[in-house]
């Protein structure tokens, strides 16, 4: 059965950032052709296919497909309007397939084993398995291969071993940088490609980053938005301009020079950028902001109204100070200050300057009596 | 036919399959907002201002297709957020100073600002920056005012093929430069200004010249000259409210006296010279069989345009230099010693539906004994400029003539102004002098007209053939010179104006927002207006023009002879890509 006819190239586009995954993609497609798997009549078939291997060129927004199309064509990677879809009009304006290396990889098990048992793994909307990248603060990071529909909690305590150093679990972000964050009352949820949309988030690249109480979660989003921003391909104005001024909202609240109104607004721009956006880059970049506005506003008003952070993340609101019931007054710590910012007489308890304080914990670090502590 | 019908806020609408939802929702009578589209020139959606809902999304009409059951809605909340949150978003990276702008009044940022009733612009922060681009003769760049719509980009490398600009970096970062971010003047770029009568906003306009031409009028030691190219009477009254295609010659030169130049010329006079130059070079070639085709030479982009892309077709060039350039090179001579008026002292004015002639007008091998054959450029939109500052009510002016010698032209010389007028012209003249007999027939329609690429055979009488070509827009242009050049195609003679249209359409003339434009075919209207012109004229024949006659009795001899060949003809360079 020839699922498509008339295909006769093929493209593997894949970071020039993985130079394993290229030299081993190399090695594959060669000795495919070596078996006579790949090129002119393939197995006595007539069926002539070849592959070639187009590397990236440093910019994330190639991955979405008609970006991606574009780079192959030898032109900057900006996405395009859909319609029309690739499947009608793609690579060089003709009807084009293209998907992640993980769907195809599964097309073939589908075909050997039948599409009933692969419905008969996972869920009715999302059938199969899933690979998943476990991260961050979790006890088993690596790849796995899990059915749809499992849960995030199962994921993540079973599978991944839980939080190591015996921290809370906070939340868990989904999909790569523009995913989600989901937390700890939402972790019964099977995942799902709906059940994560519903969630504020999305399967994504299927990159699963596990936080915990040490996280600051208005941290987190101007951490991911600050990668999305940069990656933004600037062919878009809410993308573009929109990524740029939602990210100098959230530095401005993370150094303690918003208000309340600045939350109204950061919001509302947040779901205008996903509404308006040309490409999915754009369109799911606020993810991570709307999701931490949602599930922990508390933190963004804290660092709104008390001009504090919850987690003691975020450096221009966050204090070093020193115990004076244990402070030894070795003056180990004034020694180690870089900017002088700790004085004090021997034996008697220091006091940190914190007008002078750069609060880079240097000497909370070589305290041996534990005196220092961060609020 | 097939038909897709749909339905666009509550009306049914059925337009034919492949029309987009932006233009089917005319017939609506909706009027959705564009910032970036340009009718098939720039087609991208990247500005988003045209986003309509369909359903829970909102998607960018301007490539949206129309299809069979769409429930469109051109007016919810969501749609007028959405073009007020893209509005906000640029005027928070964007240069205002709309009050001094250039383009205040006719920017399109401006206009859909106001229409969407944006009164603050809610947000704030780090602005792009970038300098100035003057280094020029002919065009201007301000990165700082750039939307990054593209227009630019898409009419230089996709009409134009020239690629003197493009996008650079990514992002926020983003911008429109040249390559290796050389300054403009020492790029690629052929100077025809076609950019700038893309650009929605004033990221890009060309290089003034008022204030010298202001003060070389006010220099009472000085004698200033001025002249005016065909395609500036079709299209200066638009500047002044009046209709587009409207004929304004008379009421041109009147202003132009009112405003205190010394005599006003007109460059329609050379026009009817350069036939008789290059109608002679033509034969002339047409028997040696060397170096044709002959390509003409009046269009100083097309020039540039071969001196960097085709040099080894520089020998095809006419060497005819431009009409308004033979022009200043006569006055500066001829009208001189007539007047007994010290050469030094005469400063020559061109106005020009053009930018290159900017360019051009500094070029040192149109000079002679250190004086430049042409002062300074304006273009049709500075002399409206000017007018206006000098209070001037134009459209109640009355009808004034062109002054003498300088002054009387045929009809065969304004429809320069129009693509494949140069070629009709010059068929007027060849025919009738290599037929020895008056032609009645004088209109070759089939050079006329919008299509890229247009050709026409004529049979002399003495049994030949010769074939001319013609083409408008560097794309076209480059198109048929490939035919040429592989062999597909022979010609005898080919005409090029870099400017689609012609110079009617030419990168100094009155900036037809993109909205219009989509409405009315500004190329056609003007193009009109020259025809008409030349309809309305008593001498439609370059070579039956008595001060032609005259000047070459008194003065130049013979065409392509000793002195017509010292100044009224050039050279040419070659120049790199790189």
């Amino acid at each position: 059965m020839r699922v498509c006819s008339g295909i006769k190239k093929g493209f593997i586009y894949v970071r020039a950032e993985y130079p394993l995954a290229v030299e081993r993609l190399d090695i594959a497609i060669n000795q495919a052709r070596e078996y006579g798997l790949l090129g002119h009549n393939i197995l006595g078939t007539g069926f002539n296919f070849d592959i070639e291997l187009r590397l990236g060129a440093g910019a994330f927004v190639c991955g979405e497909e008609t970006a991606l199309i574009q780079s192959i064509e030898g032109k900057r990677g900006m996405p395009m309007p859909k319609p029309p879809f690739p499947a009608v009009n793609g690579l060089w304006g003709k009807p084009t397939i293209i998907n992640n290396v993980e769907t195809f990889a599964n097309i073939v098990p589908i075909i050997l084993k039948g599409a009933d048992w692969f419905r008969g793994i996972g869920t009715e909307k999302s059938p199969g398995t899933k690979v998943f990248a476990l991260g961050g603060k979790i006890t088993n990071t690596g790849l796995i291969e899990i059915p749809m529909g499992t849960t995030l909690r199962e994921t993540i305590f079973e599978i991944g071993g839980g939080i190591p150093n015996a921290k809370k679990f906070k939340a868990v972000q989904t999909g790569g940088p523009s995913g989600g964050c989901i937390p700890e009352s939402e972790l019964d949820n099977p995942i799902e490609y709906d059940s994560l949309v519903a969630l504020g988030s999305m399967m994504g690249s299927g990159g699963m980053i596990v936080l915990d109480e040490d996280n600051c979660m208005v941290d987190v989003a101007r951490f991911f938005l600050d990668f999305t921003r940069d990656e933004s391909c600037g062919k878009c104005t809410p993308c573009r301009i929109g990524t740029k001024r939602l990210l100098e909202m959230l530095e401005n609240i993370t150094q303690g020079k918003a208000d309340m109104e600045d939350l109204d607004k950061l919001q509302e721009l947040a779901t205008g950028i996903k509404k308006v956006a040309l490409c999915g880059l754009g369109q799911t970049a606020p993810n991570p902001v709307l999701s931490t506005l949602n599930h922990f506003r508390d933190e963004y008003v804290s660092h709104v109204k008390d001009k504090k952070c919850p987690a003691k993340v975020c450096r221009p609101l966050v204090e070093y100070v020193i115990v004076e019931d244990k402070c030894k007054g070795c003056g180990l710590c004034t020694r180690n200050c870089n900017v002088g910012a700790i004085s004090g007489k021997l034996q008697e308890a220091h006091i940190i300057d914190q007008s002078i304080c750069l609060k880079c914990g240097l000497c909370m670090h070589v305290c041996r009596f534990k005196a220092i502590v961060k609020i | 036919m097939e038909m897709v019908n749909l339905i666009i806020d509550g009306i049914k609408v059925e337009v034919p399959k492949g029309t987009t939802v932006l233009e089917a929702s005319k017939l609506a009578g909706a009027k959705i907002p564009t910032l970036c589209f340009l009718k098939e020139i720039n087609e991208v959606s990247s500005c988003r201002m045209c986003v309509v809902q369909v359903g829970q999304r909102l998607l960018a009409s301007c490539t949206l297709p129309a299809e069979n059951g769409m429930d469109i809605k051109t007016n919810t909340t969501d749609v007028r957020e959405a073009r007020k949150m893209v509005v906000e978003l640029l005027l928070s990276n964007h240069k205002r100073e709309c009050t001094t702008c250039i383009r205040s009044e006719n920017c399109e940022l401006q206009t859909v600002a106001k229409e969407l009733n944006v009164r603050d612009v809610s947000y704030s922060g780090e602005k792009s920056r970038g300098k100035v681009d003057d280094s020029s003769c002919s065009v201007v760049r301000d990165p700082e005012k750039c939307i990054l719509c593209g227009r630019c980009i898409s009419t230089c490398s996709n009409v134009q093929t020239v690629h003197a600009i493009n996008f650079s970096d990514r992002g926020f970062e983003t911008k429109v430069t040249t390559i290796y971010e050389r300054p403009l003047k020492e790029s690629l770029c052929i100077n025809c200004g076609q950019c700038i009568l893309a650009c929605p906003v004033g990221a890009l306009h060309e290089k003034e010249s008022i204030k010298p031409v202001w003060k070389a009028i006010e220099n009472t030691n000085k004698y200033v000259v001025v002249q005016t190219a065909p395609a500036v009477r079709a299209a200066l009254g638009e500047e002044f409210g009046m209709p587009i295609g409207s004929r304004v010659t008379g009421k041109m030169v009147s202003a132009l006296r009112r405003l205190g130049f010394d005599k006003v010329f007109d460059t329609d006079f050379a026009a009817d010279l350069t036939i008789m130059e290059e109608g002679t070079e033509l034969l002339t070639r047409l028997a040696s069989g060397k170096d044709l085709p002959l390509m003409t030479s009046c269009c100083s982009g097309w020039v540039k345009f071969v001196e960097h892309n085709f040099p080894d077709m520089i020998p095809n060039l006419s060497t005819c230099k431009s009409p308004s350039e033979m022009e200043g090179a006569l006055i500066k001579s001829y009208f001189a010693e007539k007047t007994l008026v010290d050469p030094k002292d005469i400063v020559v004015v061109s106005i020009m539906p053009c930018v290159a002639k900017k360019f051009e007008g500094e070029r040192e091998e149109l000079s002679k004994d250190g004086m430049m054959d042409v002062d300074y450029v304006l273009s049709t939109r500075e002399l409206a400029q000017m007018i206006k500052q000098a209070g001037i009510d134009f459209v109640n002016l009355k009808d004034e003539e062109f002054d003498n010698p300088f002054g009387e032209s045929t009809g065969a010389s304004v429809i320069f102004g129009a693509t494949g007028g140069v070629t009709e012209a010059a068929l007027r003249t060849v025919f009738e002098l290599l037929a020895g007999k008056e032609l009645e027939e004088i209109e070759y329609s089939v050079v006329r007209g919008l299509e890229g690429i247009k050709e026409v055979t004529i049979e002399l009488p003495d049994g030949r053939n010769i074939t001319a070509a013609v083409a408008h827009g560097l794309g076209n242009a480059r198109d048929l010179l490939g035919l040429v050049k592989n062999g597909e195609k022979h010609y005898d003679f080919i005409e090029v104006m870099a400017c689609p249209g012609g110079c009617v359409n030419g990168g100094g003339q009155p900036i037809v927002n993109a909205q219009l434009k989509d409405k009315i075919n500004i190329k056609e209207e003007r193009a009109k207006a020259i025809y008409d012109e030349d309809e309305s004229l008593p001498l439609r024949k370059s070579h039956k023009n008595p001060h032609i006659t005259k000047i070459y009795e008194e003065f130049l001899g013979a065409p392509n002879g000793h002195l017509s060949h010292e100044l009224l003809h050039t050279k040419y360079i070659i120049r790199n890509k790189f």
